[in-house]
């Protein structure tokens, strides 16, 4: 069996027992990547496989992750590479440092190699917005892979990674690991550190894991997270140890189906999934029950206002004056700074920067960002009483299995309310999982289920996610499984 | 949002928008903030904004020098340098910074 | 002519690093080579604030008499610049560290103070080095400002001095900063307005920048009420605008560029979480504060113990340097009069000129060997002359006044056949002014006894050669 199919813990058995060597599996890789490539599928996973040299530190090789390459998505800083967040603006930035995650996974054994493609400044839900091209579906590539984290969900499903990260701010991780038929997390707002992450929306971004399989995830996880003295926002709190809530029983565990998500007008498959998902855990002992959330009508009003409005603000160092692209024909600085930026972004970035600008603007922003900010805070409280009354919320990561290339492209507001349904976990900042929950009768394609959190309690959902996966066989439905 | 207020927007973001960009993003636009704007419904009566959902306060750092970054490294990326400072177009001299 | 002036400051706090980063401060350092990935504003990158900055803070506010905010929090200040890296000003908005406080004038008027915030600096441009571009030193990005913001209740140019002199003189005291403006520890913006009458509403308010130093402050203010005044009544209009002060030419001119109306789009830090003080903190630092003793009681103890004039008091106390000298040489000598003299005088002088001070300013001198000088002038030992000119600037190096005075035979000359000595050989070569006296002229004398300490080399004893001398003058 191809090595680029094993997960970290099989590869870690075959390192114990001496059978394999980093280069034999790199070289592995490699030839996977290339071969995929040379075929007419295009899947663009990777922005530069054969020019990142893999890092990897001294280590002690007994650590879970030791020799386990990872790939990373183009928005987080590795140091001496190219980190160009899918945007001609920062062709050629070679990041001077590594972010927090990138050394803990160093300091673990990890080999980083591989940037994973995704949508430009991690602004999107397909991975068509890349200055490189789009990302394909491995399942179908006349589909999109989903976004921002495309590339990264893209190279596991299509088992030309072992493991990859990416980055979550409205879904980003979830939705591409629901279309690709991946396990993808996002952790808890403040759970992994922010330092080296190219910023989004500050007060939702998150790093986190994207894998073949829960228990990779779990490992994948406890590397990276934890207290970091750089962000401000990261908590100091202990890391437990997620590998020992893996096949604890979840009996007698309250799950709470949101009624607001399961509306008329819910795709059939989707539904279908969902139920079944239901039967399954009850079965496994779990008692499920519906709860309401009654702002979720208001999740994508409120991102779409918060998102750009913090976006438009950390987008404002790229300027040309320090790194990066600059349109070095201007005569004026004026001119420098507008056509450095006019030119540096694509279309979604510049729209996106216009709402934020818009809605901060003088006059606008009581109206505007206040009020999302106050509508944000009734959001985080319907999930505070939610949880009062249930463990786990279960929903659909999505609400319909991956929609074609150029399908949303001209209708941006279709694509923001593709995002409806993992909205809600970054602007509460609770954990979030999405885990394959079946295919679609018709077309094959993955469907997705998503696992709510209290926050701080990836622990239980690992182990309620666990338990599901090991009674269906879902995560073994992976790629064109060519 | 009138044709006006992008242009003003535009300068503000300090974006070059064309023509063809401007008609394009004006009617998206509009259409995202009228979809947006239903957020006028909801009663926040007494409700306190949320910046930052954890509810973290007083983080700080000790006043401990740390080794910077070597510049000549990190000027090798920018656009335009000379010697140890990064180069832009004349600023008209501007005594009130 | 009404006038209303409000003043806004920025001191740098005098941490050892950056308020977001662990970047040194240090002045005169290689452009941007003080500088990290969080002070380049490189992508990723993060602000962690620093304990010392707020602290720092902390104490300003309760120095200056404010109140700290129940909630403290940071926002962006959003507008493009090249000496602004992240195109963002991480400052405070609606949350600031401070509230409200005062500054006491010597007379007794309060100068309101509406707030203080923390905020970071922006880097340096330099536009002289070529024709077609401007160069950017991002050395000061990050420094760490407090600034603060007077209600407009000065109305004089004098009272603005007043004011900044007072702000720098406290802040110095309580240790937050240096306030050396050449240094660029603080800067000042000053807003002026003018109207006819005290009912009048507040004429249109001209905010001035590039304000170097104290006394460019002031001459600004003059030159502003003066211009504001002769426009209005010539029945000129005045428009709210912001104007530069040139130095060179002593006059304030209207920005080039028309500055557009700023919209910074302040928002919540959301990288930064909130900062609160509990009372308990509050209470520590202002006991803290109270065993500091701040330059107005310093000066008060001063005029009524050493019984000090109200100038010489306010001399010694401004500076804490000064002041320590003084209370330290108090201890050891009881003429208090006899110490402001020298300080004031020879120290003063010193400080200003010395190439010595720049190295190590006041450390190397003993206090008791000053007192030692003082002593050996009262007793005679030394001429007055001699002591400042030969002895003094020795006992600022460290040196023993005794040992100096005996090693150089500096010692003053006070017998009275050897100052006859001198005065005859004086007489003899002086005929002409020797005339000049007996006609009248009795500043003739004066000049006589110059040239006695000339040929002593200042080692005669001036009123004994006078009165010598004097009587040497009736036997010719």
């Amino acid at each position: 069996m191809s090595l680029s199919k094993l997960t970290t813990y099989q590869l870690a058995e075959l390192y114990q027992k001496n059978t394999l060597t980093q280069k034999d599996l790199l070289a592995d890789l490699s030839s996977a990547i290339q071969s995929k490539d040379r075929d007419k599928r295009q899947i663009r996973a990777y922005v530069n496989f054969d020019s990142m040299q893999p890092r990897h530190r001294k280590a002690d090789k007994g650590s879970k992750l030791w020799g386990v390459p990872v790939a990373v998505k183009d928005n987080i800083c590795v140091e001496g590479e190219e980190t160009t967040c899918g945007s001609k603006i920062l062709k050629g930035f070679i990041s001077p440092y590594n972010a927090t995650v990138i050394e803990k996974l160093l300091n673990a054994g990890a080999i980083i190699y591989g940037r994973t493609n995704q949508d430009e400044f991690a602004f999107g839900s397909s991975c068509e917005t890349s200055c490189y091209g789009p990302t394909r579906n491995p399942r179908d590539p006349q589909r999109v892979p989903g976004g921002s984290s495309g590339g990264s969900a893209a190279c596991v499903a299509d088992h030309t990674a072992i493991a990859s990260l990416g980055s979550d701010t409205g879904g980003s991780i979830r939705q591409p690991a629901s279309f690709c038929g991946v396990v993808g997390m996002k952790p808890t707002y403040g759970r992994v550190s922010r330092y080296g992450l190219i910023a989004f929306a500050s007060s939702l971004d998150q790093i986190g894991p994207i894998t073949k399989d829960v228990k990779d995830n779990a490992l994948l996880l406890q590397a990276i997270a934890g207290y970091d003295p750089k962000d401000s926002t990261s908590a100091n709190l202990p890391v437990p140890d997620y590998l020992n809530f893996l096949g604890k029983d979840i009996k007698g565990m309250k799950v709470g189906i949101p009624k607001e998500y399961i509306q008329s007008g819910l795709n059939a498959d989707v539904k279908n999934s969902l139920d079944h998902a239901v039967k399954i855990l009850e079965s496994l002992g779990a008692k499920s029950q519906q709860i309401s959330l009654p702002h979720t009508s208001h999740a994508v009003n409120v991102y779409y206002i918060v998102a750009p409005s913090e976006a438009s603000s950390n987008l404002a160092r790229f300027d040309g004056v320090r790194f990066g692209f600059r349109d070095k024909s201007a005569p004026s600085l004026l001119e420098m700074y507008e056509n450095t930026r006019g030119q540096g972004f694509g279309a979604e970035v510049k729209r996106r920067i216009i709402l934020g600008t818009y809605s901060l603007s003088s006059g606008y922003y009581d109206a505007y960002y206040l009020k999302a900010m106050k509508v944000r805070t009734k959001i985080k409280n319907d999930f505070d009483e939610a949880f009062k009354k249930v463990d786990v919320i279960l929903t659909p990561t999505t609400p319909s299995a991956a929609f074609r290339l150029g399908e949303k492209t001209t209708n941006p507001l279709e694509m923001y309310l593709s995002d409806i349904f993992t909205i809600s976990a970054n602007l509460a900042g609770i954990p979030a999982i999405s885990l394959p929950g079946g295919l679609a009768p018709d077309t094959q394609l993955p469907l997705g289920l998503q696992l709510l959190g209290r926050p701080f309690e990836e622990g239980q959902l690992y182990q309620i996610a666990y338990a599901f996966e090991q009674a269906t066989d879902f995560h073994k439905k992976l790629g064109n499984v060519s | 949002m009138s044709s006006i207020d992008l242009k003003h927007i535009a300068r503000l973001s300090r974006l070059h928008l064309t023509e063809q960009e401007l008609k394009f993003f004006e009617t998206q636009v509009a259409q995202i903030l009228s979809f947006v704007d239903k957020l006028k419904e909801v009663n926040v009566e007494g409700v306190e904004p949320t910046s930052h959902p954890l509810s973290l306060s007083n983080v700080f750092r000790d006043d401990e020098g740390k080794p910077s970054i070597p510049i000549e490294e990190f000027l090798k990326n920018a656009p335009r340098a000379r010697g140890r400072f990064f180069e832009v177009p004349k600023i008209i001299e501007d005594k009130s910074r | 002519m009404l006038t209303t002036i409000g003043l806004e400051v920025h001191v740098q706090l005098n941490s050892k690093t950056k308020i977001f980063c662990g970047c040194e401060i240090k002045f005169g350092s290689p452009p941007n080579s003080q500088t990290c990935p969080v002070c380049l504003g490189l992508p990723g990158v993060l602000p962690v604030l620093n304990r010392q900055v707020f602290d720092l803070g902390l104490r300003a506010v309760l120095a200056l008499n404010g109140t700290v905010s129940k909630k403290i929090k940071f926002d962006r200040k959003n507008y493009y610049y090249p000496d602004l890296p992240k195109g963002y000003q991480i400052s405070q908005f609606d949350c600031p560290l401070g509230q409200g406080g005062f500054i006491e004038l010597d007379l007794g008027k309060k100068i309101r103070l509406n707030r203080a915030h923390l905020e970071e600096d922006a880097g340096k441009l330099l536009h002289d080095q070529s024709p077609d571009m401007s160069l950017v030193d991002l050395n000061r990005a990050g420094t760490p400002l407090l600034e603060i913001v007077s209600e407009p209740d000065l109305e004089s140019s004098d009272e603005a001095y007043e004011y900044l002199s007072h702000l720098k003189a406290i802040l110095k005291a309580v240790g937050v900063s240096e306030c050396d403006m050449e240094k660029g520890h603080l800067r000042c913006d000053a807003n002026v307005s003018v109207r006819k009458n005290a009912g009048d509403t507040l004429g249109k308010r001209v905010e001035i920048k590039n304000l170097n130093s104290f006394k460019a402050v002031k001459a600004a203010i003059e030159f502003e009420v003066k211009r504001q005044s002769e426009a209005m009544e010539k029945g000129e209009k005045l428009v709210q605008e912001t104007r530069l002060w040139d130095d060179a030419r002593q006059k304030t001119f209207t920005m080039r560029s028309k500055e557009e109306a700023h919209d910074y789009r302040y928002f919540p830090e959301p990288d930064l979480v909130p900062f609160f003080v509990t009372p308990e903190e509050i209470e520590k630092e202002r006991r803290a504060l109270a065993a500091i003793v701040f330059p107005k009681e310093k000066k008060e103890r001063l005029m009524n113990e050493f019984k000090l004039s109200e100038y010489e008091a306010r001399l010694i106390s401004a500076d804490e340097e000064i002041s320590d000298l003084f209370e330290k040489l108090v201890k050891i000598y009881k003429p208090a009069k006899t110490i402001v003299m020298w300080i004031t005088g020879e120290v003063f002088a010193y400080r200003a000129s010395s190439d010595e001070f720049k190295l190590y300013g006041l450390s190397k001198l003993k206090p008791e060997f000053l007192v030692q000088l003082f002593k050996l002038v009262d007793e005679g030992a030394l001429s007055f002359q001699v002591a400042k000119e030969k002895v003094f600037p020795e006992v600022m190096k460290g040196e023993d006044p005794t040992v100096v005075m005996k090693e150089k035979g500096l010692q003053q000359v006070s017998d009275d056949g050897a100052l006859t000595q001198w005065i005859i050989e004086i007489i003899q070569d002086n005929p002409k002014v020797v005339g000049d006296f007996k006609s009248g002229k009795e500043t003739a004398a004066m000049f006589l006894v110059g040239q006695v300490m000339k040929k002593s080399q200042g080692k005669a004893n001036p009123g004994k050669v006078k009165d010598l001398l004097l009587v040497k003058l009736k036997e010719v």
